[in-house]
């Protein structure tokens, strides 16, 4: 069994692509072997910034051969049908057999596929692999029509056995397959022969060429750990920089440096971000200051002065970035001291949306609704507002013009410059969050008002101006500001009712755009629409709320049975109801409740639509004719007595708990009375009965809408 | 790798005119045309027509140039050690791209001192654009021990025609690299020719004054009526060009006037930089005047493949 090893060497392949590229190649490459009828061990793929690679293990030498029949006309059938036969399978019709087949003879043809050598197959598959290769973005390059991520130079392809190594012939757009590859650009660029994989890869080596990904990481990693232990300092990991280091070089060596003094005054995150998207160098902290006084660069050589050079360029290049940040902070800072004006001025000509106004304009509404909500936080409205005021002027600062990604991390320094409260300066920080599913949910009271407006208002901005996300396109984010809220609220037991909110800020927005989006021109009118559009978008936040619990594990119809119910636009409350419904139906009383609901809510409901009755006047005890009558008129009461107290205080647990033990006593008087009874009174009051097992356990939740 | 014989290398420069040279020659040696610069306010070397519009059609180019190159909004007076308002490009466009162009392009560094066996060369990926030029291409940033020293950039397309066959650019920021390669930490004590001449010239005693005055004039002296006026005019005039017949009555020849209708795409360009400068586009509006140049340079492109220069060659055209 041959091994296969194919190298597709190119020009600089963006780091970032490089995962994607290794899976493809494998796949595209195994899956056609295996459709041409080959067999093979195993598979690996591997990259560097100038090669992509895969080799197979044990590969069959040749595919088997494969016999298929194929049944054709009838003999009787015209000529034109038969020719037709004959040119479909290559044959001559000598080569036909005839055969009965149910009522008449019919040519049959046994068409052989001899097995074909494996050569053959991989130069097909591989060839069409790299021309059906799925890269982010491709290009041509020369005069050619050939597209790749950059120029492809050479390719390497050979099946290699105890017997020795032989080329897959092919070409490619001008570009012959070989037995050849080379070695790092500029320690080891000249050309060399490889018989094997594992010939290829120590050969490799010797060029200075590491192939696997994950040994360049490791190799970074240690190499900066160690570094940095010297320096009596801690790398601060960074598993993304990492990998993309680790695909930014052939031969990864780090090399370790120290922040000039003048800088190390400078934020923590500033510096860490300027090196990091600047220069892609991992920061190193001193642990006993806290502060990140050191930088590893990864150099992809060895140079006879043991990177001095290149440490010295780095460290100027670093010097030129961090001037201009201290410039910036500096800056930023005399503004932050003199109480921020001047960038609040400066919202006042920053567009946040065409048709929502300006950043200020935006800012003064967020203010309004953060005071409107800080109550039901806990918060103090007259600081929930000014924290809101505050919170987006660092959108103006300098450092997060250079560094949009620090925006909320500058917000807080230079609340703190300008003499704010930690509560305030924190709900710049913090306002911005959750952003992703990782992402930590603000707590303190001030922050949570303030994050909450500014989601809250994003949101209700679009729905006033109809700027829904649709399919897959959410160009302002607005399933995660939702999702955003969610959380806020859930993670912070926020009672809030959202509809008033929302009708009332979509109503507030009077812009021409958002009138016209309602098809209104009317200045003020956006009140005859805003109740329609709030419960559209508290719709949506149903929908990502579905989703949320979902992954929570609650089920999609347990979660429509209780936003069926009134006050569902208070998500705390509604999934309160939720997870205590579906703790509920994991029971047995639960399960079989259910099922004795859904009965006594049929019944009734077809007798009230037989008869045009509403059987809710209340049944009598007195006309219980049997045991387990008298026993449910008992179990009710004693469930309401429970239950009624229990949902007055919200506590659903509790009030589903006693409803489920209504299961028995509904079970038995099912199975011993006749609700249809000759007697009328006798019918109503039973009737009536079911009405009240209706009206207990509808309270709850709609069980109507619960599957099983 | 061949160690690149025809040019001197090793030594380093001594002024930022001695890079220029060194660059020019090698190029020439490599058998690209020494072109001039453009005589025209430009953003950048890929504006001048050598690039643009010749990078179109399936006519093989060769060309290097230093292009004076403006950036109104950069402007510093003349104080910050990188950044300029006036500062020079260096632009080599090969079409088609030679296979070996990254081996060119090292062997241009080391002509310029650059050891490479000493520093840290890498290709970063950088996708290019030019919303303006309505063009894209993609290739990387080339760092040196971290700095971005050079663009290297596969056309693909321009003035929204494919790229048939590609030209690969190669833009160097004279500057930047000239103050890495000499160890100059602030433009403006760079020596610009010999500092061993009987009068050596800094960087500084050549632009100080005028990356003072040009910044005034971007940012507060330019009039904005007249900017909004002369936009105008350059696209209109750019349009009336464009759609003068293609016979010239006088001679009897077909006469595209796709260069003269280019210069006013030029011109839009860089009035809207200035009046960018001077904070009076909005970012909704932003949008707006960079399409319009952009229609400008598409319309250029179109009218330039009409032309004996940006035609396909005979044999590359379907029947």
């Amino acid at each position: 069994m041959p091994d296969l090893l194919i190298e597709l060497f190119s020009e600089e392949i963006p780091a970032r692509m490089q995962a994607g590229a290794r899976e493809a190649l494998k796949k595209l490459v195994t899956d056609g072997l295996v459709e041409a009828g080959l067999t093979y061990g195993g598979a690996g793929a591997f990259s560097t910034p100038r090669r992509l690679t895969l080799a197979i293990e044990d590969l069959s030498a040749a595919s088997r051969p494969v016999s298929e029949e194929r049944k054709g006309p009838r003999t009787d059938a015209p000529q034109a049908a038969l020719d037709g036969f004959l040119r479909s399978t290559g044959l001559s019709i000598d080569q036909l057999e005839k055969r009965a087949d149910k009522k008449a003879e019919v040519w049959f043809a046994v068409v052989k596929k001899p097995g074909r050598p494996a050569s053959d197959i991989v130069a097909e598959v591989l060839e069409s692999a790299i021309r059906t290769f799925p890269w982010p973005k491709s290009m041509r390059w020369g005069s050619g029509t050939l597209k790749w991520v950059r120029p492809l130079q050479s390719i390497l392809c050979i099946l290699s056995d105890e017997s020795g190594a032989s080329v897959v012939p092919l070409d490619v757009d001008g570009i012959p397959s070989g037995e050849t590859t080379r070695g790092h650009r500029f320690m080891a660029p000249d050309s060399f022969t490889v018989t094997s994989f594992e010939d290829y890869a120590a050969r490799l080596r010797r060029a200075k060429v590491m192939l696997d990904q994950a040994e360049r990481e490791q190799a970074i990693a240690h190499g900066a750990k160690n570094l940095a232990f010297a320096a009596g300092l801690d790398v601060v990991e960074d598993k993304g920089l990492l990998t993309e280091i680790a695909g930014l070089v052939e031969w990864p060596v780090p090399l370790l440096g120290r922040i000039p003094e003048a800088f190390l005054g400078l934020p923590a995150e500033v510096l860490q971000t300027s090196m990091k998207e600047h220069q892609k160098f991992f920061s190193a902290r001193n642990p006993k200051t806290g502060r990140i006084e050191g930088f590893i660069t990864v150099a992809n050589i060895e140079t006879p002065d043991d990177g001095a050079t290149i440490l010295a360029g780095n460290l100027k290049v670093l010097t030129a970035r961090l001037s201009d940040a201290r410039f910036f902070w500096e800056n930023d800072l005399r503004v932050a001291k003199a109480g921020m004006s001047e960038w609040a001025e400066g919202l006042t000509h920053v567009t946040f949306q065409s048709k929502l106004g300006s950043q200020s304009e935006r800012i003064a509404r967020i203010a309004a609704l953060a005071r409107e909500i800080a109550p039901l936080v806990g918060a103090d409205p007259d600081q929930a507002e000014h924290a809101a005021r505050l919170a987006k002027l660092d959108l103006r600062s300098a450092m997060v013009g250079e560094f949009p990604e620090l925006q909320g991390v500058m917000g807080r320094y230079y609340a703190l410059a300008a003499g704010e409260s930690e509560a305030v300066a924190n709900a710049a920080r913090d306002h911005y969050s959750p952003l992703g599913p990782s992402d930590a949910v603000p707590t303190e009271p001030v922050s949570v008002a303030v994050a909450l407006a500014d989601k809250l208002d994003t949101l209700t901005g679009f729905w006033a101006i109809d700027e829904k996300p649709t399919g897959s396109k959410d160009p302002f984010a607005l399933r995660r500001a939702a999702l955003g809220v969610i959380r806020l609220v859930l993670g912070n037991g926020v009672g809030l009712k959202l509809l008033p909110i929302l009708s009332g800020r979509i109503a507030a927005i009077r812009t021409p755009a958002a009138l016209e989006a309602h098809n209104l021109n009317a200045p003020g009118d956006s009140n005859s629409y805003a109740p329609q559009v709030a419960s559209d978008l508290l719709a949506f936040f149903h929908d990502r709320l579905k989703v949320f619990l979902k992954d929570q594990g609650i089920r999609h119809d347990v979660i429509d049975a209780c936003l069926a119910m009134p006050g569902n636009d208070d998500l705390t409350l509604l999934v309160k109801r939720a997870t205590a419904l579906a703790e509920t139906l994991k029971s047995d009383d639960g399960k079989n409740l259910l099922q004795g609901y859904k009965r006594a809510n049929n019944i009734l409901t077809q007798a009230e639509a037989k008869d045009g009755v509403e059987y809710s006047f209340g049944p009598d005890p007195k006309l219980a004719e049997t045991e387990e009558e008298r026993a449910l008129f008992q179990a009710l009461d004693q469930a309401e007595a429970k239950i009624t107290p229990a949902m007055a205080k919200e506590d659903f647990a509790t009030a589903m708990q006693a409803m489920a033990e209504l299961r028995a006593p509904i079970d038995a008087f099912f199975t011993a009375v006749q609700i249809n009874a000759e007697n009328q009174i006798i019918r109503r009051n039973r009737l009536n009965l079911l009405h009240r097992i209706r009206a207990i356990c509808s309270g709850t939740a709609d069980l109507t809408k619960v599957e099983g | 790798m061949s160690q690149d014989s025809t040019n001197p290398g090793s030594t380093v420069p001594k002024s930022f005119q001695e890079i220029i040279l060194r660059l020019q020659n090698y190029w020439a040696d490599k058998g690209c045309a020494v072109l001039q610069p453009y005589d025209m306010e430009v953003g950048a070397g890929t504006f001048h027509p050598a690039t643009t519009l010749r990078s179109l059609g399936s006519k093989p180019w060769a060309a290097a140039y230093v292009q004076p190159s403006r950036r109104p909004t950069d402007g510093r007076y003349g104080e910050n050690p990188n950044r300029l308002q006036h500062y020079y490009q260096y632009q080599v466009i090969i079409k088609p791209s030679p296979p070996n162009l990254q081996e060119l392009y090292l062997g241009s560094l080391r002509a310029i001192g650059i050891d490479l066996g000493l520093h840290d060369i890498r290709f970063v990926e950088d996708d290019w654009e030019s919303p303006t030029l309505g063009a894209w291409g993609l290739g990387w940033e080339v760092w040196c021990d971290g700095m971005e020293v050079s663009q290297f950039t596969y056309f693909q397309q321009v003035g929204g025609h494919d790229c048939k066959p590609v030209s690969g650019e190669l833009t160097y920021g004279l500057e930047r690299l000239a103050m890495y390669v000499m160890n100059v930490s602030h433009v403006m004590d760079m020596p610009f020719n010999n500092p061993d001449a009987p009068i050596p010239l800094t960087y500084g005693d050549i632009f100080r004054q005028t990356e003072e005055e040009y910044s005034r004039h971007n940012f507060d002296g330019a009039t904005t009526e007249m900017l909004f006026r002369h936009f105008e005019d350059a696209e209109a005039e750019c349009q009336r060009l464009l759609d003068f017949p293609p016979a010239d009555p006088k001679t009897g020849k077909t006469i595209i006037m796709a260069h003269p209708a280019y210069d006013q795409t030029i011109k839009a360009s860089h009035l809207f930089n200035l009046l960018d400068a001077r904070g009076v586009i909005s970012v909704t509006e932003r949008q707006a005047y960079i399409g319009r140049v952009r229609a400008l340079a598409k319309k250029c492109a179109d009218a330039f493949r009409q032309t004996e220069a940006g035609r396909d060659a005979a044999e590359a055209v379907p029947a």
